[in-house]
């Protein structure tokens, strides 16, 4: 679009914010920032950890109240003082963190504070299920209104939270990371639904870390660093490296470009998995991984990837199958004998399952190696404090103090404590489930570089990414998974470019 | 405006339900739902069990099926309050001493200036009680546990305390028919306090926005907030309410003795939370069973009264009474 057409059209931006400044506790997030999304377009937001992407969208929201600036709505000044305000404005949220009831269904989220009555004022949830109906019917989904939110995968609940925002008559939708826990198939269904949407003339703001997503799905896209806008443009006139470049404001090294490692085959694998047999998804898994090998693990989702990490650290019970860890076979009963037996997984959901957020960093790091610090029947403080300091070291946590609490930090560096506290143990194989989903550019090169590290030191890593460059990036030999067994073993050199391991995840 | 190259809509919606016919889908819920309808299956199966042991010690006799209603109503009014309360993952420990307080000071009110009086004081006594839990609850974050266990002292010291521990008769005929020892016709006024409770909460819950706002509280209180519902507000009129409804289950008490006394409604808080837990309601919230928590309390009732029939005595009726609440309780849960 010319510079003619806007000026044209003084006001016909969907969304206008300028002069946007926002301080907590005195410390600046956003500093000047002039934001404009045009009707119809898919604008990307993008920016390291906290550059102020999240505090931007929530001003738009109504979350936060603005220092200083204005926002024009239609070319409206308004005030959004409150979630209300913004949705009644016609701006809808999907959550990155969802804003849905698990106890509720799925059309009594939809409608949630907005039911549509009957008689004598009361609810009439059979229209609320037929308007889900419709509307789920329009975006070209099927999910049942009637089925109990809680027991639907996270894909039905970004679509839930998306009817709801359409429900509510939403002309902007702020989407933040939407694609962050949904498997290809799910993601480019959810592509497709942006299209649809976009052609009905709704705006919609893309927080994403994923640069193939933004080149995919984004008609432009702003970049925020350190609380100020550095760039908008339309998508197809920056580079990635350009982007990159913007994002991080420094040239990057190549940590996300492949280095050929040395990887010793002959000798005795350090594990070995034999026809493993778990639940509905997996089926046959066999494989082996040599000592100090970086083993990516490629597949859809619900191809069986992290079923089987979760049956290799004793979580799922096998049904049949073995594993030998350095020629031994293992027992794999529960977690505690799978740490035993020299096993470590770092897991998806970091939150919920490898942190206890209200625990300060020292204590998170040491839970794991509690056995190690006892001192008679107490523990050793001192050596605690001493390790948890080597812990932060090595893994360049950055953190004003190791007893602040775990829910300060930002999400890269909560990742990497919970790296560090499975480091710690000293494991003999490490699998990481999606080891940098959600944190920024620079930390996921540290990241990589720390599994790097590790496998150098001779440890048998296995990581599982739905981000296929990463893999590429870390591994020395692919598994793809589907339906439960193993479809390739691949080598990292015979693998040429992204698009090869695409094609064989996908079976075609 | 440039447009992106790659290719969209490539219709790959994922649907791995969607072919199932509707009928299957409802069979599926139900296979993951059937928890909640445990306590149904429980109320039946105990009472077949009873009708057979007991047959000869009368338990199936229309007097004592009413009989076992008329001491389950004060328990099954509170549960239903109590359903709102714990659907919105709050708890309220004071309920039965909020009922014995109640009791007295309705008794004195109606001694001193006729019904009318009595009710309201009686009514009073919730609506103090409430305002001030669930004002400390919603507007200091003081878990409803600690306060309320703390109130629960209070309000039996305060009922003590006013009538130096003796009990309070009521001698007004107006008052004792109207709670709790009235009839109409061959209906015991009780049952007809415990089916306006029920009827009332059930649609409430079920049917309106408020109940709505109560389930998405307790469901998941950031993303309720997120949704524009005060979730201060609700918590606080659910506190309240549940407070008045315990004033209203001590009034039924002081009608029923015709007369208030301190130690009416004591240990209540227990089976009222047990009643709504077998329910099938969630103790963390989210989830409320009006009707289930009916049969919860029904159920209690019933293994009472059995317990009784069967020449229990009390100690071992506790026994028996804990071991079967935990195991239904034990069957209800969700994974």
């Amino acid at each position: 679009m010319s510079d003619e057409v806007d000026s044209t059209r003084a006001g016909g931006y969907a969304v206008e914010m300028r002069g946007i400044d926002k301080a907590f506790n005195g410390v600046a997030v956003l500093t000047d920032v002039d934001f404009e999304l045009r009707p119809g377009e898919t604008h990307a937001v993008v920016g390291e950890n906290g550059a102020g992407k999240s505090t931007l969208m929530k001003i738009l929201q109504g979350v936060h109240p603005l220092d200083a600036g204005e926002i024009l709505i239609d070319g409206t000044p308004v005030r959004l003082r409150s979630t209300q305000e913004a949705r009644a404005a016609g701006i809808g949220m999907v959550f990155q963190e969802f804003s849905l009831i698990p106890t509720l269904t799925v059309a009594k989220n939809i409608f949630l504070d907005h039911e549509p009555r009957g008689r004598f004022g009361l609810l009439d949830d059979r229209q609320s299920v037929r308007r889900s109906r419709e509307l789920f019917a329009e975006m070209g989904v099927d999910i049942d209104p009637n089925a109990l939110l809680g027991s639907l995968g996270t894909a039905y609940w970004q679509l839930t939270e998306i009817a709801k925002a359409l429900a509510q008559e939403a002309r902007v939708l702020i989407m933040d990371e939407p694609t962050a826990s949904l498997a290809k198939t799910e993601a480019d269904a959810l592509f497709a639904l942006i299209d649809r949407l976009e052609a009905r003339g709704i705006s919609i703001v893309y927080i994403s870390h994923r640069m193939e997503e933004i080149y995919r799905i984004a008609d432009r896209v702003t970049v925020l660093r350190d609380g100020r806008r550095v760039l908008t443009a339309p998508v197809a006139d920056v580079t990635p490296a350009q982007l990159v470049e913007h994002i991080v404001g420094r040239r990057l090294e190549g940590a996300l470009t492949w280095q050929a490692r040395a990887v010793d085959r002959t000798t005795a694998p350090l594990l070995e998995a034999r026809h493993l047999v778990a639940g509905p998804r997996v089926r046959d898994v066999s494989f082996t991984l040599a000592p100090g090998e970086i083993l990516g693990l490629a597949g859809l989702m619900g191809s069986g990837r992290t079923e089987l990490a979760r049956c290799l650290f004793g979580i799922d019970r096998l049904a049949s199958g073995e594993v030998l860890v350095r020629g031994r076979r293992v027992k794999l009963a529960n977690a505690h004998s799978a740490i035993t037996a020299g096993l470590a997984l770092i897991p998806e959901d970091r939150r919920a399952q490898g942190l206890v957020l209200d625990h300060s960093v020292r204590d998170n790091l040491l839970l794991p190696l509690l056995p190690r610090l006892r001192r008679g029947p107490l523990i050793d403080e001192r050596k605690g404090r001493r390790v948890a300091d080597e812990l932060i070291d090595k893994l360049q946590i950055r953190l004003a103090s190791p007893t602040r609490t775990v829910r300060l930090l930002s999400g890269g560096n909560q990742q990497k404590v919970v790296i560090a506290k499975w480091f710690a143990t000293e494991p003999t194989v490490l699998i990481m489930d999606e080891p940098t989903a959600g944190v920024d550019i620079g930390t996921k090169s540290e990241i990589i570089a720390m599994i790097r590290k590790t496998a150098d030191d001779g440890l048998g890593v296995i990581v599982i990414s739905s981000e296929l460059s990463e893999l590429l990036a870390i591994s020395d030999r692919v598994l793809v998974l589907r339906d439960g067994t193993v479809e390739r073993d691949i080598f990292r050199e015979d693998i040429s470019d992204e698009e090869t391991l695409q094609l064989a995840v996908q079976g075609v | 405006m440039t447009r992106r190259t790659a290719s969209t809509g490539s219709a790959v919606a994922s649907k791995p339900d969607s072919l199932r016919p509707r009928w299957l889908q409802a069979l599926d819920r139900f296979r993951e739902d059937w928890r909640s309808y445990v306590i149904y299956i429980g109320f039946v199966l105990i009472f077949l069990l009873f009708a057979a042991l007991l047959h000869d010690d009368g338990f199936l006799s229309g007097t004592n099926l009413l009989n076992i209603f008329r001491q389950t109503a004060m328990i099954s009014v509170m549960a239903v309050a109590m359903t709102f309360v714990i659907a919105s993952a709050e708890i309220d420990l004071s309920v039965g001493s909020v009922a014995g307080l109640a009791s007295v000071v309705a008794a004195m009110a109606v001694t001193n200036g006729g019904v009318i009086a009595g009710i309201a004081a009686g009514l009073a006594v919730g609506l103090v009680v409430g305002v001030i839990n669930g004002g400390l609850v919603t507007m200091l974050n003081i878990p409803s546990f600690l306060v309320t266990l703390g109130m629960l002292g209070i309000a039996v010291g305060v009922a003590r305390w006013i009538t130096s521990s003796a009990p309070q008769p009521i001698l007004n005929d107006t008052f004792n028919t109207l709670f709790g020892s009235g009839d109409i016709g061959r209906v015991p006024g009780l049952l007809i306090w415990t089916a306006v409770a029920v009827v009332t909460g059930a649609v409430v819950m079920a049917k309106t926005s408020f109940g709505r706002r109560v389930l998405a509280t307790g469901g998941n209180p950031v993303a309720a907030r997120f949704t524009g519902i005060n979730t201060r507000r609700v918590k606080f009129t659910v506190m309240v309410v549940m407070s008045v409804t315990a004033s209203i289950a001590g009034m039924l008490y002081a009608g029923r003795l015709q007369s208030g006394r301190f130690q009416l409604g004591t240990g209540d808080e227990l089976s009222v939370i047990a009643a709504v837990i077998l329910g099938g309601t969630s103790l963390f919230g989210g989830s409320g069973k009006v009707v289930g928590s009916l049969f919860g309390a029904l159920l209690i009732g019933l293994i009472n009264n059995a317990l009784i029939l069967a020449g229990l005595d009390t100690s071992q009726q506790q026994i028996v009474r804990g071991v079967i609440i935990i195991i239904a309780v034990a069957l209800g849960r969700r994974k």
